[in-house]
């Protein structure tokens, strides 16, 4: 069924695209340390990709890897049917590539409002001459962006936090706000690491709720990392399954939950 | 000067404008230039002038008779306070239909009955959430016709056969307008005085809601009575953030603003509404006495974070504001030095506060629902914002007493207001008559008869009396709540359950004792008050229900029972109403749970019966009681919590001899 270069469709009808991200036999050392070995997966048009494991799997490795920020040792990332040199993370994320991280990693002194904007710096010609000055040129370019942001505000619900310091919102808000500064990207492929980590239920389902409706509204491709199992089967069309660095299953939830070397990882079968 | 000329020139020209609709025609032709709705939305205010709001409600009346809406259809309106809903509502006058607002939090089951019963053929909702709850009512109630829809985000995949987004609508009634602005000019043009204005539904503290309809004449009689009596102008603004299914709102936000042609506000969303209060600073204002109780409470818990000079500072000036803010509000005389320091104080202390709070221009204000705390009162007037009281009903179109300036008092809800009269009947329970008196409840003519006399006479439920000196209201309590104790004496909870609210540290009280030989309460604890308490006393707790059983709170609010103990006690009539045992409840009572009404007023046998257990062991003497109860989640879903609960004994002031009530 995914041989089909046109895509799929999927349970609740939405259409997947072609493969937008192709990672083919990566292998990534640090030293003697084998993190990924030879794992090969696809990335499609519109679809919400999930990497799950047991802790130490080499999910984060792989996230950073797509990210472009390790450059594996062996095998190849293409992107958009081309095949991607080593590059820095800000050429990454001029490609339409954006994330959030596991540790919350926004600016704590800043408001609400100005963290977002720096999501918007790939959409900024003027330079900081032009800034300084701001009437004219870098005004215009600061409305036409506030305007981006204000609509990615609305859209995930913090408008009553807009003029807030990061530092005195609670956790389940600070991912909403990395959430949103990702977003501000306009990103063709959205990379969340472990988007639910320390929420509370209530906190979880409105997370799940965004996530969906990011997908669903801006039609963004979005991989993501998770430890909450419960989560990943509803959200996502497809499952990569990752144990010791190895791929040990690749398919929708239903065949995942199924597959008996997923269920051995899980449960704790010793190796060997 | 000019503000009395700008009311003369909204009053000339009253003839002929017998409708929402003709006033807006008025307001469109005469000012079309000056604002009418702002609205906050991706952070910027925005503006929509009398002239640019006629256009869109004329679109929109154009949209709903082009999916065929007839006269005499009902339309609900369910979602927030939102510029497109109150245009929904003069749009279906427009066409001749009825708007119905409805409560957006109600859960499905309690809409179903309601929807079922105004037999509404179409819904206008604000958002998907309740979109999803109409499709859930549709399976149940069949006669729903059509949905439409204000926020589009989420509703891509819904089947859009029988369901619209409004501004869709709008621009297929724009499209279409030669079509049929004939037909809408003939329905606009046959409006009368006397037909239907809006359908609201009482919240019901017992019995199901009831559909009150109001005319034309109400809803602009009584706009016009209480815009004269307070001088309102087309100057003023206003927050719009009170539930619209709520009659104040409709009488402020559609009857006054109609009818003064003054600028509706309406808030980001729910969470935003203080930031807004702020940037908008409205000149009148309404709003619960909870809201001002709030306010007060974070500026307390803020000023504690405050430098030792700012403290220092606050509290000098605050007490000079108790001493003469209240007198200089009501023009009594205040000599000359106290009047510099005041000035001074307003220079330094009370306007940034006001400022800060969004009452820099305060100009009236209204509190109304429940009694007000005395404290709270007087540090709103003492830092000079006009805030009154009124007393009202959705039966009489709001507006029974209200309390004209300079006779503001925090125990009184004033004079009859414009053209209503009031009588006291025998047993103490008041009636009015007025040009507001609603019409009927809807397809209800029993309860009509019960409330509503042959000759206009209303009866309101409530027990008070008419105060000789001042010839000011005063309530008692809600007449069916005010009982005898055994030994005959006078039973008024509401009395003892204010004084007790005034602490912030108590949110809700539910005072027992009809029939019995003592009094016993129920309370729920203030979580933002007792939990910053709890912070700086470093009292560890992990949930409301560990808080609210921690020893060191029922200590305190043992306390404050004893303190309300010895001022009841003073009281010849009700010195019997004092409590005698208290236990601070595991949960917060919830309209969710049906405990509280939409509007939050306590459902009294709803409570007593649900909570029964508790109760028996109030009066049986035991020092705890198990109990679980049912909690249904915002969703809709249902839980219970079980809990220990300690029973306190709280001392009380030995009364030597009962005056016998009504003797």
């Amino acid at each position: 069924m995914l041989d089909n270069a046109e895509g799929y469709v999927t349970e609740d009808g939405r259409k997947i695209g072609g493969v937008v991200m192709e990672m083919k036999n990566i292998t990534l050392r640090f030293g003697g340390v084998v993190a990924i070995k030879d794992i090969s997966f696809d990335i499609r048009e519109g679809e919400i990709r999930a990497i799950i494991g047991p802790n130490g799997a080499g999910k984060s490795s792989m996230l950073n890897v797509i990210s472009g920020f390790y450059v594996p040792q062996e095998g190849e990332v293409w992107f958009h049917g081309s095949k991607r040199p080593p590059m820095r993370p800000f050429e990454v994320a001029q490609q339409g590539i954006a994330r959030t991280f596991q540790n919350i990693a926004l600016f704590e002194g800043m408001s609400v409002l100005d963290n977002v904007m720096t999501g918007r710096l790939n959409f900024m010609q003027t330079n900081i001459l032009q800034q300084a000055w701001w009437k004219g040129k870098a005004e215009a370019e600061e409305v036409e962006n506030r305007e981006a942001v204000e609509k990615i505000i609305d859209f995930l619900e913090i408008q009553h936090i807009r003029k807030t310091p990061v530092a005195r919102l609670p956790y389940g808000l600070k991912k909403r706000v990395e959430l949103a500064r990702a977003l501000a990207a306009e990103p063709k492929l959205l990379l969340l690491d472990e988007p639910m980590a320390g929420m509370n239920v209530e906190e979880k389902e409105d997370m799940s709720r965004f996530i969906l409706d990011v997908n669903d509204e801006f039609g963004t491709t979005i991989a993501l990392i998770e430890h909450d199992m419960g989560v990943v089967m509803d959200l996502s069309d497809r499952v990569v399954v990752m144990d010791y660095g190895k791929k040990i299953g690749d398919g929708t939830p239903d065949e995942v939950r199924n597959n008996q070397e997923v269920i051995d990882a899980y449960l704790g079968v010793s190796h060997d | 000067m000019g503000r009395r000329k700008r009311l003369a020139q909204t009053q000339s020209g009253a003839e002929g404008l017998h409708s929402l609709p003709a006033l807006l025609h008025r307001n469109a032709t005469q000012f079309g230039d000056a604002p009418a709705y702002r609205e906050k939305e991706f952070g910027i205010w925005q503006c929509w002038t009398w002239a640019e709001a006629a256009k869109e409600i004329r679109a929109l009346a154009l949209g709903f008779l082009e999916i065929g809406v007839e006269r005499g259809d009902h339309i609900a309106v369910i979602g927030r306070n939102r510029p497109a809903h109150y245009w929904t509502m003069v749009a279906a006058q427009m066409v001749g239909a009825i708007p119905v607002p409805l409560y957006q939090d109600a859960v499905a089951e309690e809409m179903t009955y309601v929807m079922e019963h105004c037999g509404a053929k179409y819904v206008v909702c604000g958002d998907q959430e309740q979109v999803d709850k109409v499709i859930e009512i549709q399976e149940k109630v069949h006669q729903i016709k059509h949905i439409l829809y204000t926020d589009k985000r989420g509703m891509r995949k819904y089947d859009h056969s029988q369901m619209n987004a409004l501004e869709d609508l709008m621009a297929e009634g724009q499209a279409g307008h030669q079509r049929f602005d004939a037909e809408l000019d003939k329905r606009i043009s046959e409006i009368t005085y006397n037909d239907t204005c809006v359908m609201l539904y009482t919240s019901g503290t017992t019995g199901k809601p009831k559909g009150v309809v109001l005319s034309n004449r109400n809803v602009i009689e009584s706009a016009k009575n209480s815009a004269i009596f307070d001088h309102l102008t087309r100057d003023e603004d206003i927050l719009s953030y009170l539930p619209m299914a709520w009659v104040g709102d409709f009488i402020f936000s559609i009857g006054q603003a109609y009818w003064c042609g003054f600028c509706v506000n309406c808030p980001e969303s729910a969470d935003t509404m203080m930031t807004d209060l702020r940037e908008i600073g409205p000149t009148y204002f309404f709003a619960p006495p909870r809201v001002f109780e709030s306010q007060l409470t974070n500026v307390m818990i803020r000023m504690e974070d405050a430098s030792k000079l700012k403290q220092r500072m606050f509290h000098h000036f605050m007490a000079h504001a108790k001493k003469v803010g209240g007198k200089l509000l009501d023009g009594k005389p205040v000599g000359f030095g106290d009047r510099m320091k005041y000035a001074l104080g307003n220079l330094l202390v009370y306007g940034p506060l006001k400022d800060t709070l969004g009452y820099g221009r305060f100009r009236v204000g209204y509190t109304a629902g429940e009694a007000i705390g005395p404290e709270i009162f007087d540090f709103y007037r003492s830092l000079g914002i006009n805030l009154k009281q009124l007393y009202g009903q959705t039966e009489a179109t709001v507006f029974i007493t209200v309390q004209p300036d300079g006779e503001v008092r925090a125990d009184t809800v004033g004079v009859p207001a414009p053209d209503v009269e009031i009588k006291i009947d025998d047993k103490g329970e008041i009636h009015y008559r007025s040009p507001g008196v609603f019409v009927e409840y809807y397809n209800n003519p029993d309860s009509t008869a019960s409330t509503k006399d042959a000759e206009g006479w209303v009866a309101t439920g409530d027990a008070g009396f008419i105060e000789e000196s001042s010839g000011h209201l005063r309530i008692i309590d809600r007449a069916k709540d005010v009982g005898k104790m055994a030994d005959g004496s006078m039973f008024a909870p509401k009395y003892v359950e204010n004084k007790l609210k005034f602490y912030p540290d108590i949110l809700e009280v539910v005072l027992f004792g009809n029939g019995k030989d003592r009094c016993v309460a129920f309370i729920n604890i203030d979580l933002t008050a007792v939990g910053n308490w709890a912070e700086r006393n470093n009292v560890a707790y992990a949930s409301y229900q560990e808080l609210a059983g921690h020893p060191r709170v029922l200590e305190t609010i043992k306390a404050h029972v004893e303190e309300v103990n010895k001022s009841v006690a003073a009281d010849e009539m009700l010195s019997g109403c004092q409590v005698h045992r208290f236990v601070v409840l595991h949960k917060e009572l919830d309209a969710d749970d049906g405990e509280m009404t939409r509007t939050r007023k306590v459902r009294r046998g709803f409570v007593e019966e649900k909570f029964h257990d508790i109760i028996a062991a109030l009066y049986d003497g035991s020092e705890s009681v198990s109990t679980k109860t049912e909690v249904t989640y915002e969703d809709g879903r249902k839980g219970a919590i079980s809990a220990t609960l300690k029973i306190v004994d709280a001392p009380v002031v030995p009364v030597a001899q009962h005056k016998v009530a009504a003797e």
